[in-house]
């Protein structure tokens, strides 16, 4: 057992795990929430017989194991899967063990964390609003823009901090996909399981304290930004208190 | 001319009606809670989807909806305003913002009104800056009808828009309805399933029940049937236009000429004692007569405390268990008066057969009560 005493500093080989992490995490969210936003507000409005069906597909990520679901990206993918032939009849090459491939799975397996606050969110608006706002000519796009987003903030909020942190601490998928090559696939949680691996402790401590002290302010600043204050003050005017 | 045919099957029933209202004035939808009128307003609206057709008038583009044509516009299409019960102000927005949502969504050119004017007809002037969590009710209400103004619709669309208020807040707002009818001569379609709001403020009246209409026709001449369910109403009654005559200020009191009563072959115009009014005479004014403060008399008792005593015809009679229902044609003549000027009259059983009484007997009605509409 290695002593807890070590430089805060971190190598050069973590700092780029961490900037590879911020960046899948990053591009992720910003995926996540182009395609989690309208799916979760069709989701929410729609009188489809499937809508249990797509409900269930979206949360899928969170009961099964990230391994499971990296093996399946990772056939899909691979020279025979479907995804792999289009991608290579498009000219952009095989995905697995590269960055864009991570990215595809990153935003799979954190989608269920983007859609159910967004899902929620937009299934608390009160249909009466959107109504108002049509017979006020109002378009579809436009009831979508200037009523749902705006009364949706909170779960906004709440998606953006989850989808992002979760795709920062994803590891299965990952490994799965990805490997670990330094600047391309190695990012901090697979560095710090190499770091464990080499029983590198120092190492693997510093990097495993950033992700808690990184995931409790995440927390923390997402209760203030979804403070009570703000939300009951929607939430009554909605309900039509006097 | 509003054209309406509706056919929606439901839960409990099936809507189906084919209906005719006039473009003008108010259309009132009155029936029991459940009985369709909301879904009448909302295929008008295009909230709902009914099979059928919805036509406003003539042109091409009035209709909105026409099944055989394919032809279905959105709400957002439709030249509404829309009212509901609940107000359903945007409770991210400012009060000014959500009267501008409408207004600035509306075609530069058609803008007829403007938020000044809204914001003056429902007295909410200074509401503007405030945020609709922090209004009551009825000012909730009054911004929610002026944001329904403001995007200056053909055919304003009113869902029960007094119920959830009490009636202070609903006394506080009825006037406003009024002037609005006034100041800019909009149609309203009204749903309501309270009598006295109907009274109050309909031209035209549609009864409905379980999907169905039961009658459709002017105000007086529905209110005024001893055939319809509304005439076994507690509060049951009917409403007479008239004219304001003359004041009587040593005794505090106002006298009504009665609309289309008293005009035809020399019988002498017929009046109604009522508390002093501001009006001056030549006012239109609308009352309203309950049957249950109607009773009558085979001879003017000329030693009765009651004030106001009118010459009537029994044209109808409905008996009931314990009461009869008595439709009362003004006037003694023969001739037919319109069928707007009549009253109804509920006494009991007993009295009816005690004095005997008979259609087309000559009656004098005694009046315990009127109240002025408007």
């Amino acid at each position: 057992m290695t002593t807890l005493s070590f430089s805060v500093a971190f190598s050069p080989a973590d700092w780029q795990a961490i900037t590879l992490s911020l960046q899948l995490a990053g591009l992720s969210t910003v995926l996540l929430l182009l395609l989690g936003t309208p799916l979760a507000w069709w989701l929410a409005g729609t009188r489809s017989a499937l809508k249990p069906l797509w409900t269930a597909l979206v949360a899928m990520p969170l009961v099964l194991p990230p391994t499971v679901l990296g093996f399946y990206l990772l056939v899909l993918m691979g020279p025979q899967g479907p995804m792999g032939q289009a991608t290579q009849a498009l000219g952009l090459g095989r995905l697995p063990f590269t960055f864009a491939g991570l990215v595809v799975g990153s935003v799979l397996c954190s989608l269920p964390f983007v859609m159910q606050p967004l899902q929620q969110a937009f299934e608390a608006i009160p249909p009466r609003l959107l109504e108002a706002a049509a017979t006020l000519r109002a378009g579809p796009l436009d009831r979508f823009f200037s009523i749902a987003l705006p009364l949706a903030r909170p779960g906004l909020v709440t998606a953006l901090v989850l989808g992002f942190a979760h795709a920062l601490g994803e590891f299965g998928v990952v490994l799965m996909l990805g490997g670990s090559i330094p600047g391309k696939t190695r990012v901090l949680s697979v560095a710090l399981y190499d770091h464990v691996e080499a029983t590198e402790f120092a190492d693997a401590h510093r990097l495993a304290a950033a992700m808690v002290v990184f995931a409790l302010a995440v927390l923390v600043s997402l209760q203030l930004v979804n403070r009570p204050r703000a939300a009951a003050r929607v939430a009554s005017t909605v309900a039509g208190a006097p | 001319m509003i054209s309406l045919q509706l056919r929606l099957p439901r839960r409990d029933f099936t809507l189906d009606l084919a209906l005719q209202l006039p473009a003008r004035g108010i259309t009132a939808l009155f029936g029991p809670s459940g009985c369709g009128k909301t879904t009448v307003l909302r295929a008008l609206a295009g909230l709902e989807r009914a099979q059928g057709s919805v036509a406003v008038g003539q042109a091409a583009e009035q209709v909105w909806q026409d099944d055989a044509a394919g032809r279905f516009l959105p709400p957002h299409q439709r030249p509404i305003g829309y009212v509901i019960q609940e107000a359903a102000l945007f409770p991210h927005l400012s009060v000014e913002k959500n009267l501008r949502y409408g207004l600035r969504r509306v075609a530069p050119g058609s803008a007829r009104i403007e938020l000044a004017q809204a914001a003056a007809l429902l007295g909410i002037d200074h509401l503007l800056a405030r945020q609709p969590v922090t209004l009551s009710g009825g000012e909730r209400q009054r911004v929610a009808i002026a944001r329904a103004l403001l995007t200056s619709p053909q055919l304003l669309l009113m869902d029960e828009p007094l119920a959830a208020l009490d009636a202070a807040r609903k006394a506080e707002i009825l006037p406003y309805l009024e002037r609005l009818h006034v100041a800019l001569a909009m149609p309203i379609v009204y749903v309501t399933h309270a009598l006295d709001e109907v009274a109050r403020l309909a031209d035209h009246l549609v009864l409905m029940a379980a999907g169905r209409v039961q009658a459709s026709g002017p105000l007086a001449e529905l209110l005024a049937r001893t055939d319809l369910p509304l005439a076994s109403a507690e509060d049951a009654g009917v409403v007479l236009q008239a004219t304001v005559q003359a004041h009587d200020p040593p005794f505090g009191l106002s006298l009504l000429g009665l609309d289309g009563a008293g005009q035809g072959g020399g019988e002498q115009a017929l009046g109604l004692w009522v508390g002093a009014l501001a009006q001056p005479p030549g006012s239109p004014v609308r009352a309203r007569v309950l049957a249950r403060d109607v009773s009558v008399a085979r001879s003017a008792a000329a030693d009765s405390s009651i004030l106001n005593v009118l010459p009537v015809t029994l044209a109808e009679v409905q008996l009931g268990a314990a009461t009869a229902l008595l439709g009362l044609r003004l006037g003694h003549a023969t001739q037919a008066m319109p069928a707007a000027t009549r009253l109804l009259a509920r006494i009991t059983r007993r009295s009816f057969e005690g004095l005997q009484l008979a259609v087309g007997q000559p009656l004098f009605a005694q009046i315990k009560a009127v109240s002025l509409m408007r």
